[in-house]
């Protein structure tokens, strides 16, 4: 059993994940308080997306340990009791929020369906959390009766966020939670996160390849390229005075007023 | 004429051009469907307007041609054909239901636990389906009516365990497929057990393919169950049945009298023309193929 870290909700060291021959993580280690915002972000195939999944249970790590609140995340053949007790530590927003809820499954009830595992309210008194919860997500409780298809994809990932945040989970992963959505429903979504955090003290694991997001809502930040960590700190620092080559190169490379995409070199395999 | 009105025209807001739109790309549709529920409804009031007793033989109206008596004329017995075909429509249609549904739910049931279980017990249904796949219906069926006897029961039993595989296979791709969603990550999450994710979110996201996987087999289990009794192991004499029908009447074609061959077979073929395209149909409203 690795040794936990007084207050951490999240330690993981030494990730790494094979997928026969390829490596797509190597040597990750991530820490995570409550209430705090950690930023993974690199360009496709880095790595942030299996860190990620490995740290909700959805994937294994080939060695390292992650470590959720002092305790270890259930196995693939876990019991249901097991997954139902780390359910409250960890929560993830998927990024495509047509296909993250049950498309036959009204926005109610696929709240009220977590509401009945995880809560002792009954009745009338489970139906006035699931209002509030969609509420406090910025949709309004007569969409309850509707079903996906009938949203747009903000408000999809919206009642996505309502459905993890039903469990008061410590831990909310955000996979490209905002990169399905156009940017105003980005800034919505956004703002949104943030005041969640604030209210709940929620803790984000936020993965993303757009950087022009990160100021609004991470206060650190790792940059993944082929699998390893290659660069970390602050916002602010990593933004504003990283050396790194390729975190420089992924900052030049967000448009701006005026910006001329350079070409890359290619990436030594 | 106003605006207003040749807007609301081209909307199709007046009764006829309301009938028009909801006519408009659902000919096939409506076409098929019609045709099945016309059968069936017969099928369930047979014996309302059948016009004689399916089984009432007279022995001085054998093979009479059609008459206002007998609008379809008499078999070799003097029974009337048409009150056999509308009777006949009651366990014609029965057998291939009972073999599609039962085929269905224990398909979608095996298909959706391999699917989310994996591992060994998905390669044995695997396995057990390519078999069953490999081995004709109706040499099956004939098997297992050698051994255990003729009759409707071993016929509806065997074709759908033949039937098996149709559903099975299609139903666990796309089950496959289904669990590889982010909502079923999700759910797994959140704590919601296996067992339910198959029951309450899987099965019912799959339940439009099943039901174009039963609508398009059901018209050749039809043929499969008539055939079954036309070579004597399905529905035994003297009850009215398609299948059996074909055969009972191979004897009054050498006689001249093709008669009850022929409507029985124009039948079996209409209808199972009708399944198939309602079965197309279905599956393109309800999933998309435009194959």
């Amino acid at each position: 059993m690795p040794e936990h870290t007084p207050g951490a909700i999240l330690e993981a060291t030494g990730l790494r994940k094979t997928f026969g021959d390829f490596t797509a993580v190597d040597d990750v280690s991530l820490t995570l308080t409550p209430g705090a915002s950690l930023a993974v972000v690199g360009e496709s195939g880095s790595g942030k997306t299996t860190t990620a999944r490995m740290i909700a249970g959805l994937e294994q790590p080939t060695t390292g340990t992650i470590l959720l609140a002092g305790r270890q995340p259930p196995g693939p053949r876990a019991r249901t009791t097991e997954r139902r007790r780390f359910a409250q530590h960890v929560q993830m927003v998927f990024q495509d929020p047509y296909t993250s809820l049950d498309r036959h499954q009204r926005i109610g009830d696929s709240i009220t369906e977590v509401l009945a595992l995880h809560t002792d309210l009954r009745g009338s008194a489970r139906t006035a959390r699931m209002t509030e919860l969609l509420e406090q997500v910025g949709l309004n409780p007569q969409q309850a009766i509707s079903r996906p298809r009938s949203l747009s994809g903000g408000q999809r990932q919206r009642a996505a966020i309502a459905r993890a945040l039903a469990v008061q989970p410590r831990l909310l992963v955000l996979d490209e939670a905002v990169a399905a959505l156009d940017v105003s429903v980005q800034a919505q979504i956004l703002t949104l996160l943030q005041d969640i955090r604030r209210q709940t003290q929620v803790a984000y694991l936020f993965i993303t390849h757009d950087l022009g997001v990160v100021p609004h809502i991470a206060d650190e930040i790792v940059v993944m390229r082929q699998g390893r960590v290659v660069d970390r700190g602050t916002t602010t620092e990593v933004l504003d005075r990283s050396q790194h080559p390729y975190t420089r190169a992924l900052i030049d490379s967000v448009p701006r007023r005026g910006w001329k995409p350079r070409r890359r070199p290619a990436t030594p395999t | 004429m106003s605006t207003y009105q040749i807007a609301a025209l081209g909307r199709g807001s007046t009764r006829l051009g309301r009938l028009r739109g909801l006519i408009r790309g659902r000919c096939v549709l409506i076409v098929a469907g019609s045709v099945v529920a016309v059968t069936v409804l017969t099928a369930v009031f047979a014996p309302l307007i059948a016009p004689y007793d399916p089984n009432a033989v007279d022995p001085t109206a054998v093979y009479q041609p059609s008459s206002s008596a007998h609008w379809l004329g008499t078999d070799d017995a003097g029974r009337d054909i048409l009150s056999r075909l509308l009777y006949g429509a009651r366990s014609s249609l029965l057998a291939p239901a009972l073999v599609t549904l039962t085929a269905g739910l224990v398909g979608t049931a095996l298909a959706v636990s391999a699917a989310w279980l994996g591992g060994w017990y998905d390669r044995l249904v695997s396995a057990l389906l390519d078999i069953v796949f490999g081995f004709p219906g109706l040499i099956l069926a004939v098997v297992v009516a050698a051994m255990f006897g003729a009759g409707l029961t071993v016929a509806v039993v065997t074709l759908s365990v033949a039937y098996l595989p149709f559903i099975g296979r299609v139903v666990r791709s796309a089950a496959l497929r289904e669990r590889q969603l982010p909502y079923v990550s999700a759910l797994r999450m959140l704590g919601v057990s296996g067992r339910r994710i198959c029951l309450r979110h899987l099965t019912p996201n799959l339940l439009p393919l099943v039901l174009v996987q039963i609508a398009t087999s059901y018209g050749y289990a039809l043929l499969d169950v008539a055939a079954f009794s036309f070579i004597g192991l399905g529905v035994q004499p003297p009850t009215a049945e398609w299948g059996l029908m074909v055969a009972n009447g191979s004897t009054g074609i050498l006689a001249g009298r093709p008669e009850q061959s022929l409507y029985a077979g124009v039948v079996i073929v209409v209808f199972v023309i009708a399944c198939n395209l309602l079965g197309g149909s279905l599956s393109q409203r309800l999933l998309g193929d435009n194959r």
